[in-house]
């Protein structure tokens, strides 16, 4: 790793026109990127569960488990881009302890601490909740004393017992629709409030944040589904259709409001301009024009107006199901990139631009070092290993809990 | 008295008599000079507080004052800041620094500030074309309702009651959120405390009666240091005959870094 003064220099070195001399180095770096994306994932994610349990999408209901469970896994990373770009990570306490009221920053921590107590474990612990008391007797070894643990000493199946589990999932999935909200909403709004800053202050910011979570969630739990899916042949291609006209709707209302910001900006024509102008035709070319608005929007936009199934029964062009598995899984991997191009091109784009509105600076990626591309990398795929254990604990598969289901009649 | 009179009337020729007054004057010299180190010493003390020997913040209200017009681009100031604050060297760090603007004829603006205008600025490549040139010195405005101090998550920075925005380096989490917040580009990450930093107006001269470093060794007067509210204060004086402008007023950061003689296309 580059030294920080070299790296500077090297910055330096690549400025045009003039920046404030404090502005040389970038302040907010990659692991800022992957906070909201991971965020974004998260919220997307449950808001698709809540599809189902509060509007009864049965043709998703394969996927309630896993969206919640892939929830879950982004959610307890998202901590930690934050805490490790810290100057002090030990001092990060201080925000729960004694925080600013008036920060939009300090209410992270309760935020989060909401979301992941109140909202996320709690419903996945009374959706699992009969399960875990079937499987905790049917088992044997680690796994019985994992789900005895897990049931918390609640091991009332009774029909009224249950009835109470379905009514609180319900209950909280209510409650949890306006919270994955404002988890996603307010990280936006940390952004969207920097008046300093004129790529970011507009109170489009949290609602296109909002959005593009919807968007980014639903196409991860579709990729998950489609491999978990082909790998244990229990693939249902109508709930991958609904997933794709959900994910089509959600990336309409996305785009529309990126094109209302877009044009707004653009109509107002404000001192920012020129400068943001400048920035989108250099240094965001590729991230921006290329990688969100192209590959990540319109292209999957197309794909899939085109291929599947998104008003009605049958597709404008129809191809066979595989093809459009296939399809599926191209457009959901192309947003995937598009989102996270969409939460670089507001962070790290936000801060290429000089506050005198004079000239741009350049973004330095480091590979190694705390702030590197290997340390988020490795954030980005500890979710993954996070659900691989979750779905051995929890299997979310309509038959795993099925095949318990004779069983718990017999139960008490 | 009476010898008083006699010195003005009776030439002094007799030496043993003129003896005799010096002798009485030391006398009463003597014995004045309570009185004259109590006066000193009153004094003394009502420039440091309110006559108790401590400093009370809540008596001043900091700002101050920029004549644009009378920065020759030296960079003594920021040179000094560095020195006084012991800002690190290289070329990112910068509490305090000053911009050269050049505007063409044909309304182009160029602004630099190589490495904060330290060593001065390099001769313009040719007077030909330019309409004019000035320098501004930047520092922290010290804002009134200052975006930084409504962003930082745990209250490491802060208003202090005689107006100056601080940070506390024992408490700040290094998340940069202030950073970001100014709209001033006036805060950086210490490279080695990894916490926020900033211009302090000097806090430890100011609370001994100083004035800020780069205030004291601006060979112009560029720049004036004093209370805002005080009506005998030389910001007072500064603000009141000349025709003031502050940076981004329409971020409505209130600052209290005031400028004389500003050029509109200063940002």
């Amino acid at each position: 790793m580059e030294p920080l003064s070299e790296q500077l220099s090297s910055v330096l070195q690549q400025v045009t026109g003039y920046i404030y001399p404090n502005e040389v180095e970038l302040h907010w770096g990659l692991l800022v990127v992957v906070y909201p994306y991971v965020t974004g994932l998260v919220a997307g994610a449950f808001i698709l569960a809540s599809l189902e349990r509060v509007f009864n999408v049965k043709e998703v209901e394969p996927t309630y488990r896993l969206a919640l469970l892939t929830a879950l896994a982004f959610l307890l990373i998202a901590p930690f881009p934050l805490l490790l770009h810290l100057g002090h990570p030990e001092r990060s306490f201080e925000i729960f302890l004694t925080p600013n009221l008036h920060s939009a920053m300090a209410m992270f921590g309760f935020v989060y601490a909401w979301y992941l107590m109140v909202v996320l474990l709690l419903e996945i612990w009374f959706d699992y909740r009969k399960d875990l008391v079937i499987w905790s007797r049917q088992e044997r070894g680690l796994k019985r004393f994992i789900h005895r643990v897990l049931t918390l000493g609640a091991t009332d199946i009774s029909e009224r017992a249950v009835e109470f589990d379905r009514k609180a999932v319900r209950f909280i999935t209510v409650l949890g629709i306006p919270s994955a909200f404002l988890l996603h909403g307010y990280v936006g709004f940390i952004f969207g409030s920097v008046k300093a800053n004129p790529w970011w202050s507009s109170v489009l910011i949290p609602i296109v944040f909002l959005f593009s979570a919807i968007v980014s969630g639903i196409a991860m739990v579709m990729i998950l589904y489609l491999i978990t899916g082909l790998l244990r042949q229990t693939l249902e291609m109508d709930c991958l259709d609904k997933l794709a006209s959900f994910l089509f709707f959600a990336l309409v209302v996305d785009f529309s409001l990126e094109i209302l910001d877009f044009i707004h900006r653009l109509y107002e024509a404000e001192e920012s301009i020129h400068i943001l102008s400048q920035l989108i035709s250099t240094r965001l070319f590729l991230s921006l024009v290329i990688l969100q608005a192209l590959l990540g929007t319109v292209l999957p936009l197309v794909s899939l107006v085109a291929f599947a199934p998104v008003f009605g029964k049958r597709a404008l062009v129809s191809i066979p199901p595989e093809l459009r598995r296939l399809l599926y899984l191209g457009a959901a991997v192309l947003i995937q990139i598009g989102i996270f191009s969409t939460r670089w091109n507001v962070v790290i784009g936000g801060q290429l631009f000089s506050k005198s509105l004079r000239g741009l600076t350049v973004y330095k990626l480091q590979l190694l070092g705390q702030e590197g591309f290997f340390v988020s990398a490795f954030l980005l795929i500890i979710p993954f290993v996070l659900l691989y254990i979750f779905i051995k604990i929890l299997p979310p598969w309509k038959e795993a809990a099925a095949h318990a289901l004779p069983e718990a009649e017999s139960g008490d | 008295m009476n010898t008083l009179v006699q010195i003005q009337t009776k030439p002094p020729n007799d030496p043993e008599q003129i003896a005799t007054e010096r002798r009485e004057f030391l006398r009463k010299c003597l014995m004045a000079s309570p009185f004259l180190v109590g006066i000193v010493r009153v004094a003394a003390q009502q420039t440091a507080g309110n006559g108790d020997g401590v400093y009370h913040p809540e008596d001043h209200y900091y700002g101050m004052g920029v004549d644009v017009s009378k920065c020759i681009g030296c960079g003594r100031c920021a040179d000094a800041c560095k020195t006084e604050n012991d800002v690190p060297r290289d070329p990112y760090y910068f509490r305090t620094w000053i911009e050269r603007y050049v505007i063409t004829t044909e309304g182009e603006v160029s602004v630099s500030s190589p490495n904060g205008g330290i060593e001065g600025f390099p001769a313009t490549v040719s007077e030909k074309g330019i309409l004019r040139t000035f320098f501004v010195p930047k520092l922290c405005n010290h804002c009134a309702s200052p975006p930084c101090v409504q962003v930082c998550p745990v209250g490491a920075t802060f208003l202090s009651r005689d107006g100056v925005v601080l940070v506390d380096k024992d408490y700040c989490i290094g998340c940069r959120y202030c950073i970001q917040a100014c709209p001033y580009g006036a805060r950086f990450l210490h490279p080695v405390t990894h916490t926020a930093e900033k211009c302090t107006f000097c806090y430890h001269r100011v609370r001994n009666g100083k004035v800020p470093a780069c205030v004291e060794v601006c060979p112009t007067g560029a720049r004036i240091f004093g209370d805002v509210r005080s009506m005998a204060s030389p910001l007072t004086r500064f603000r009141r005959f000349n025709e003031i402008q502050v940076l981004k007023a329409h971020l409505n950061t209130e600052p209290k870094v005031y400028y004389a003689n500003l050029d509109g296309e200063v940002s």
